[in-house]
């Protein structure tokens, strides 16, 4: 056994450098790269097969990169095994060792550091108080509910005190309640110890909620990657407008283009303006604007008319689904205030929005 | 059916010669006699002592095979399986004969050492415990091996992987995590060997030497040589209640990893 010490502590500073994973000839992941900050919350998020999973592997040192380099704090950690990485992981399906107890499970990563044993109770206890279970320290995994379980994984990949901790969909098995309640507590104990955390998921509310900012993948790609709020309002392209909740995307031809403001007809001839970034007259584009961001009624901006096709009751929303012209449907969300407003089915409507909240994606 | 084909006859043994040939009134004192004699003690003994040997034995090597063909797959798992299974499928006698043949005084072994020079005269590789260990070692090595196969084929690699992202050492996985998952295997392993070795007998008596006397030798014995039917009858009863005993604590053990695969 080597006597060389695992690295320990440190800022947690991860530079992923064009990493690329192939399998055959497809590339499952395709130069990614990302600067990764100390004390930052990371989310991967993308639709199964994106290539998440695959990326988080290679930064934990089990899936061995075709190319690209992994840094962390500028040590290269590309070819070093992961057992010498030093970074805490939580497993999708938990990974508890069903033959120890609780606290040997969070003893574990400290025995494989040699700690002695004064130190070691001291510190298993700290992190079970951490995701309060001091009190089932001598369970077994069998005895405990999945919310307990993942709380046990947590606990495992802290008590080393490792700079970087890796979650792979760590509550992908519990129910949305439960959800949203770990959701708050692991972002709570990630910030009381400042570690960096890489959290891989599918579900873009439990990304939004709790990252500092996030990577959306597609096909193997980082397709956008920025704080929740600037991917939410400006996507880059239709595929992030699509993932990240509800999107109109009006689809059309760019007329006009002037002071960053674009003008589309629609395939049904009305003109509407929005932003743009890149784009030239005469391109096919599509224009994206939230749902909540429309209202019902004439003011000032865009301005459509159509038909109420559908209303769906979401609790805290309702959804109306307007037609505007034979290949165009908008969806527009407005918040339940309780007195059950907003125009019926069949309904003849005005709907409008301000020119800042709609924009020009190509693609 | 199954029942009256395999139960009746024993029952009927045993029944025969206790019950009839012998007078109820000293039935006990039969059994006590047979099982306190010299002849029987020495005999449990060694049965003992050679199923210990032999389980240690079958547990070491088909521990190393079984983590192999767990780990591989293709060629080399077909390979290694066919090699493991085929004498699983031929008679124990052929099995133990030709052993004899590569242990004997002008066997294969002592042939080839004599021809390197390492020896001048044969080494006495047969008739004794060694030979009886070997020989029994091959017959019963294909029930661990399948047994443990099992077991570690059901462990979940990700806990493997959990334990080396924790900063766990190859030999720190093995002792902390792979060994004691696959433990169930072990156990179970280790009492169906131990179970078919105590009750052995072509093996022991065709490679074991003049004292090597195990049990189920000694119950032949008493029916072939001396006829003493009575004696054979609480012989093979003492046994067979071994035997039951053994199994009930093998099918608990089972059952209980059944348990825990379920949650």
């Amino acid at each position: 056994m080597s006597a060389a010490p695992l690295p320990q502590g440190g800022k947690g500073a991860l530079e992923l450098d064009g990493l690329t994973k192939r399998y055959g000839d497809e590339r499952v992941v395709d130069a990614v790269s990302a600067s990764i900050r100390p004390g930052e919350f990371f989310s991967l998020l993308g639709p199964s097969g994106s290539g998440k999973t695959t990326t988080l592997m290679m930064i934990a040192g089990f899936v061995v990169p075709d190319g690209g380099a992994i840094r962390v704090d500028d040590a290269d950690l590309t070819r070093v095994p992961p057992q010498r990485r030093g970074l805490g992981m939580v497993f999708q399906n938990y990974a508890i060792f069903p033959h120890l107890n609780v606290f040997e499970n969070v003893a574990f990563p400290l025995r494989a550091r040699h700690v002695a044993e004064a130190e070691l109770r001291v510190r298993v206890q700290a992190a079970l108080e951490l995701v309060r279970l001091q009190r089932f320290a001598e369970r077994y995994a069998r005895q405990l509910s999945g919310g307990q379980q993942q709380r046990v994984a947590i606990a495992r990949a802290i008590v080393f005190h490792p700079s970087i901790v890796l979650m792979d969909e760590p509550l992908g098995a519990l129910d949305k309640n439960l959800r949203y309640e770990m959701q708050v507590e692991i972002k709570d104990i990630q910030q009381r110890l400042g570690m960096t955390v890489v959290y891989v998921t599918h579900d873009q509310e439990e990304a939004m909620n709790m990252s500092d900012r996030i990577a959306i993948m597609n096909h193997g790609r980082i397709e956008q990657l920025g704080p929740p709020g600037e991917i939410y309002e400006r996507p880059s392209n239709a595929f992030v407008a699509r993932f990240l909740g509800e999107a109109n995307l009006i689809e059309g031809t760019i007329e006009r283009i002037a002071d960053g403001q674009a003008e589309l007809r629609t395939r049904d001839g009305v003109l509407l303006r929005a932003q743009v970034k890149r784009a030239a007259v005469g391109q096919a584009a599509a224009l994206f604007v939230r749902p909540e961001l429309l209202a019902f009624g004439a003011g000032a901006g865009n301005r459509v008319e159509g038909t109420v096709r559908r209303r769906s009751f979401l609790g805290s929303t309702i959804r109306t689904v307007v037609e505007v012209g034979p290949t165009t449907h908008l969806t527009i969300d407005l918040p339940n205030q309780g007195t059950g407003g907003g125009p019926g089915v069949g309904a003849h409507v005005t709907a409008s929005w301000p020119v800042v909240h709609s924009q020009i994606l190509l693609d | 059916m199954l029942a009256l084909v395999f139960l009746v006859p024993l029952g009927w043994f045993f029944f025969h010669t206790l019950f009839i040939d012998t007078d109820p009134s000293d039935l006990w004192d039969q059994i006590a006699s047979v099982l306190t004699s010299r002849a029987m003690l020495q005999a449990i003994v060694t049965t003992n002592w050679i199923s210990l040997l032999v389980t240690a034995t079958v547990l070491l090597m088909g521990y190393p095979i079984a983590y192999y063909l767990a780990n591989h797959n293709g060629l080399r798992f077909t390979l290694v399986l066919f090699c493991i299974i085929v004498p699983y499928f031929t008679s124990i006698i052929v099995r133990t004969y030709s052993w004899m043949v590569l242990l004997g005084r002008e066997g294969l072994i002592n042939q080839a050492l004599r021809h390197l020079g390492l020896i001048d005269t044969p080494l006495p590789l047969l008739y004794n415990q060694l030979s009886i260990v070997i020989g029994m070692t091959y017959v019963l090595l294909p029930y661990v091996v399948l047994t443990l196969f099992a077991a570690m084929k059901a462990i979940d690699r990700t806990l493997l992987l959990a334990a080396r992202g924790m900063g766990a050492s190859g030999p720190m996985i093995f002792w902390r995590v792979y060994l004691p998952l696959s433990r169930h295997g072990v156990i179970s392993g280790a009492l169906i060997v131990f179970i078919l070795s105590i009750g052995f007998f072509i093996t022991p008596a065709l490679m074991g030497g003049p004292s090597d006397v195990m049990v189920a030798m000694l119950i032949e014995r008493s029916v072939e040589i001396t006829l003493d039917w009575a004696g054979a009858a609480v012989m093979s009863l003492f046994l067979l209640v071994v035997t039951l005993i053994l199994y009930a604590i093998y099918y608990r053990v089972t059952d209980v990893r059944r348990l825990m695969g379920a949650t």
